[in-house]
Order: C-alpha cells, then sequence, then structure tokens
C-alpha cells in the first residue's frame, strides 16, 4: 500500500504536476520541507535586523523610504513562506519555538554585522542576488504552495539586488570615502555570500534525494559557479574589484576560476560562533518575548468579541 | 497662495516646515520598529506607516524648498529635501513634542500614533480646501493615508484598554507619558495663524473621537485635567531631539556634500 503512494507520488513529481497539502507524501519529504521552508522564513525574518540596522541612519530621505519598504517586503516573504510551512502540519508558534530555542537554521550570512551604509547596498547586490540564484528554481519546486510563494519572493527580490546595485553604483561615482566605502563593504560580503550557496557537494548530505523530489533542481556548487560569473562581470560596471587573486576567466571551462573558501569559517559561523549570531538571535526573542502581552491583549479582545457578537466575530480585523 | 490673507514667504516657509517635521520625526520613531514588532504583521502595518508619514515630510520639504530658493539671493541654492532634513539643528526643528517622544513599549507607540493621526486627521481635512493648491494637494493625498491610521491605531486602542488587565495598566500609563504633550497640537505658533485652519473645531472634533474611543476601550481618564507642555514648533524641543537627530543626520554630517 505504502509502496503504491510513494509510487503515485513519485510519478507526479516526475510528471511535474505539483504536490499540494492535501496530497499523500512520504513522511520524509514533509519534514525535509519544513527544515527548508522554516529556515527560509526564518532568514528572511532575521534578514531584517542587518539592514534595519541602517534604517534610522539612512543618508537622504529617498534612501530611508526605500530601505524601509525593503525590510518591510522581507517580513512580507516571511509571512508568506510561514505560511506556505504552515500547509505542512506545523504552526508558525511552533516554528518560531525552533528559531528562538536554535532547533531550525537561518541564512548564516545574517550573522555578519552590517557596519557601513554601503553594506546595505552589497547586501542587496551580492546576499540577494544569491539568493535568487537558489530560489528562483524553486519556483519550479515540486510543492505547489512553496513555489507559489517563491514566485512572488523572487520577483521583489530581484528588484531589491538592482536597489543595492544601483546604491554602489552611486558610492562608486562619488568622493574618495565613498569609493572606499564601497570596496570595504564588497570585500567584507564577497566569501561569505559564496557560502551561502551551502557546501560542496561532495559534502551537501541532503542534495541528492532533494532532486530526486525536485525540491532542488541544481547543486550547490553549480549555482554558486554561476553567481561568481555573473558577479565577476557586473563588479567591472562599479570599477570595484572582488577580494580574490585567483578569480580568472578559465577559456576552457567558460567559467570564472576562483580561490578557495573557507569552509572552516562557514561551519563555524553555521555552528552558532559568527560575529553575530547571539545578537540576533537574542533581537529576535526580544521582540517575541516582549510582544507577548501584546498578543495575548488582541486573543482576549478576540475572544470578547467573539463572545458577544458570535455571527459576527470580532470588530477588528485579525492581528 | 491666497493672497487676500497676505501670508508672508517666511510664515508659509515655517508652516511646511512645522508640516514636514511633524511627519519625519513621527515616521523616523516608527521606522524604530522595524524587525522588532510584536507581531509580524504589525511589523508590516507600522512599517507602511512610517513609510507613509516619510513620503507626506518629502512631499512638504519639496514644496518648501521652492520659496526658501526663490527668497534667498545666492547665486547658487543648494537646498533640497535632503538638506532641510538632514542640515537643521535641533533649534530650528518645529515638530510639536509628541511625535519625538520616544517609543516605549507597543502601548505608548500606539497611544502617540493614535494622538497623532487623529490630529492629522483633522488638520488635512481642512487643509485639503487651502486656498494654497500645493498645500491642498499633498494634504487631500495624505488624508487618504492617515484616515487608515486613524483606524489602525484606534483599533488597537481598544483591544489594549479591553484586552488584558495587562494591557489595560499598560494603555493607562503611557496616558500619563504622552498626554501632556497633546495641548500643543491645539496651540497655534505664529506661523500657524492665518492659514485658514480653525484650531478651536479641530481641538473640539478631536476631543471628541479621543472620548469616544476611549470609551470603547472600557477606559476612564481624566482628559481635561494636567498641565501641557509645549515649545517644540517654536524649536523649545525635549531632550529626545537631538539624540533622534544626531542619528538621523550621521551620514551627512559625517561625509558632507556627497550624492548618495
Amino acid at each position: 500500500m505504502e509502496k503504491n503512494l510513494e509510487t503515485v507520488f513519485q510519478d507526479k513529481v516526475d510528471q511535474e504536476i505539483k504536490i499540494e497539502p492535501k496530497d499523500w507524501m512520504p513522511e520524509k519529504y514533509r519534514q525535509t520541507l519544513i527544515r527548508q521552508i522554516s529556515q527560509h522564513a526564518h532568514s528572511e525574518i532575521v534578514g531584517m535586523l542587518p539592514e534595519g540596522n541602517w534604517i534610522t541612519r539612512a543618508p537622504s530621505l529617498r534612501r530611508k523610504a526605500i530601505l524601509i519598504a525593503k525590510v518591510q517586503d522581507e517580513a512580507g516573504h516571511g509571512l508568506y513562506l510561514y505560511s506556505a510551512a504552515e500547509t505542512l502540519g506545523i504552526s508558525r508558534d511552533e516554528m518560531y519555538d525552533q528559531l528562538h530555542t536554535g532547533k531550525a537554521k537561518y541564512s548564516s550570512i545574517f550573522n555578519y554585522p552590517t557596519l557601513t551604509w554601503a553594506d546595505i547596498g552589497a547586501i542587496g547586490w551580492l546576499v540577494d542576488g544569491a539568493a535568487i540564484l537558489n530560489q528562483i528554481p524553486l519556483c519550479r519546486t515540486s510543492f505547489g504552495p512553496y513555489a507559489r510563494a517563491m514566485v512572488r519572493v523572487c520577483k521583489e527580490e530581484s528588484f531589491h539586488q538592482r536597489q543595492g546595485f544601483e546604491l554602489l553604483l552611486t558610492l562608486s561615482k562619488g568622493t574618495e570615502a565613498q569609493k572606499q566605502m564601497c570596496q570595504d563593504a564588497i570585500d567584507r560580503w564577497w566569501w561569505p555570500s559564496l557560502m551561502m550557496f551551502g557546501p560542496n557537494d561532495d559534502a551537501s548530505p541532503h542534495t541528492a534525494q532533494s532532486m530526486k523530489w525536485k525540491i532542488k533542481r541544481f547543486s550547490n556548487d553549480e549555482l554558486r559557479q554561476k553567481f561568481i560569473d555573473m558577479i565577476a562581470e557586473q563588479v567591472k560596471v562599479l570599477n570595484m574589484r572582488l577580494p580574490d587573486a585567483n578569480l580568472k576567466w578559465n577559456e576552457e571551462r567558460k567559467h570564472y576560476d576562483f580561490g578557495k573558501i573557507n569552509w572552516e569559517e562557514f561551519w563555524q559561523v553555521v555552528g552558532g560562533n559568527g560575529p553575530c549570531n547571539k545578537q540576533r538571535l537574542d533581537a529576535r526573542k526580544k521582540a517575541w518575548a516582549d510582544g507577548a502581552w501584546v498578543r495575548e491583549a488582541a486573543t482576549a479582545y478576540a475572544k470578547k468579541k467573539a463572545s458577544l457578537n458570535p455571527s459576527k466575530g470580532g470588530t477588528s480585523e485579525t492581528v | 497662495m491666497n493672497k487676500s490673507i497676505n501670508i508672508s514667504t517666511d510664515q508659509l516657509i515655517n508652516y511646511l516646515l512645522h508640516l514636514a517635521d511633524n511627519s519625519l520625526i513621527m515616521g523616523h520613531r516608527n521606522s524604530e520598529w522595524c524587525g522588532h514588532g510584536p507581531i509580524l504583521e504589525q511589523d508590516i502595518a507600522i512599517s507602511n506607516i512610517a513609510l507613509d508619514l516619510i513620503g507626506q515630510a518629502r512631499n512638504f520639504y519639496q514644496y518648501a524648498a521652492i520659496p526658501i530658493k526663490q527668497s534667498t539671493n545666492q547665486p547658487i541654492n543648494l537646498t533640497t529635501e535632503d538638506s532641510l532634513a538632514y542640515l537643521r539643528d535641533t533649534r530650528e526643528y518645529k515638530n510639536c513634542l509628541l511625535v519625538e517622544q520616544p517609543n516605549g513599549d507597543w502601548a505608548q507607540t500606539i497611544l502617540k500614533q493614535f494622538f497623532f493621526s487623529t490630529y492629522q486627521y483633522y488638520l488635512y481635512q481642512q487643509l485639503q480646501n487651502n486656498a494654497d493648491d500645493q498645500l491642498k494637494a499633498i494634504a487631500a493625498k495624505a488624508l487618504k493615508e492617515v484616515t487608515y491610521h486613524v483606524r489602525w491605531s484606534s483599533e488597537w486602542v481598544i483591544r489594549l484598554g479591553d484586552g488584558t488587565d495587562e494591557s489595560k495598566k499598560r494603555l493607562l500609563r503611557a496616558f500619563d507619558e504622552l498626554w501632556m504633550f497633546t495641548g500643543e497640537l491645539f496651540e497655534p505658533a505664529s506661523y500657524e495663524l492665518n492659514m485658514s485652519t480653525d484650531f478651536i473645531l479641530m481641538k473640539e472634533e478631536w476631543n471628541k473621537k479621543v472620548c469616544s474611543v476611549f470609551e470603547e476601550a472600557t477606559i476612564d481618564v481624566p482628559v481635561e485635567k494636567k498641565w501641557h507642555q509645549s515649545g517644540g514648533k517654536t524649536g523649545n524641543h525635549s531632550e529626545h531631539l537631538g539624540l533622534l537627530l544626531a542619528e538621523m543626520q550621521f551620514m551627512q554630517r559625517a561625509y558632507p556634500n556627497s550624492e548618495w
């Protein structure tokens, strides 16, 4: 019986028919998706922090508005993704709990600090750029709600990437101090961005199964190479350089060769020892704890209203 | 511009800066919540309000820059929305004291928003009929946004007042913190006179709305008593504004004459 269900499931996947929440699915597929989607949602929410760090110091009103709108978009992405994960039978509160206790991960890139205004541009260009390459294939991922959420996310992310590039382009045409700020940000964000694609394929334990289930469509190394090829060209427009002495076009491979990634650093940051791991998690936990009385009040009020007027429910929109 | 009541250029400039400063400082405070809200949906809502307010401030600053440029005789005048926002110091800022107050907890943030948005609502309702076409257009557009801000914040005041004992206690504490800054809203500064706004009517409408929302929130507060602080409109601010500006203006001060 189980075997038949599994065959039906895999047939659907092979034929590119989307799996929907009520369809039968292998338990491991469900768990893999919960892990991946919630990790993605947490990344959006934690990712609001390093960029939010510069909202109150943005150098012009236009930049301030763009940055608020961007960080707000990340919150929106978090919402779509938490909703997509909820269709798999886990609640948003449970996912938050996993984040706060360290059981669930988020993208390690957000454990690096934003030290200057140029970091906001570098995050848009490099971090969102890397995220997009990871995410575009997810628009065709086998699980329907995830794929549909990703279509919206990707549209907004490419907009953010262009904004980030435009921010850096402005700096690159500015004063000496601005140019230095721009190069410094690229120097600091380049290697962590490359690590965003995850470990090398031979060290990536989940890849094969995820490919079979079409949760994943390209390997970490394929996507990383694509990113490097793209950025190595774009950086020329900025008149800046990437901090890798071994970066060189390889005519035979038709790809850029690049230097060795410091995987020791990657695993340290994943393991909780990055410069801002504690700070980021503390900020999320504090927001959640400080908001407890607000959520309780909203729930109490909604209940009161629903009991007074059961046909209409509360007077106010859901919170 | 209504010439018959003879508004001087200085008065118009000061008035526009006052309106812009109110929106900018309030929007800036709201943006401090971004990423730290109690509920993800509300994080988005308050950031949205921050965006609306910063948009309003930009419209007023851009308009103010026109008469400022015309009234100075320097060959090149570099007045822009950004020079007005980032290169004036505390004593030149004309926002009311209410908006510069720290966010405090969610109750304080909500109550501050409710007091301010209700004020903006009645003010813009009058300004959308102003003789000055530009002012009229900005107010009419902003009124649509503010209508939502009033709805959102009053719903939250009601929810917190009629929610749990804890939320009621916090809302009452917020009232104690903020009430003293509401009187200034209806004390016109010299540049607000002759702008065809009826402050007595505005105060009446504001009081009525506040009382009705408080009633629904089941909170009983002495809205008439208490001393009111004022001075913000003429540059006599609380200590909070200097720190806010130090943070907000940091980049423009540290890296002058740069394009961003």
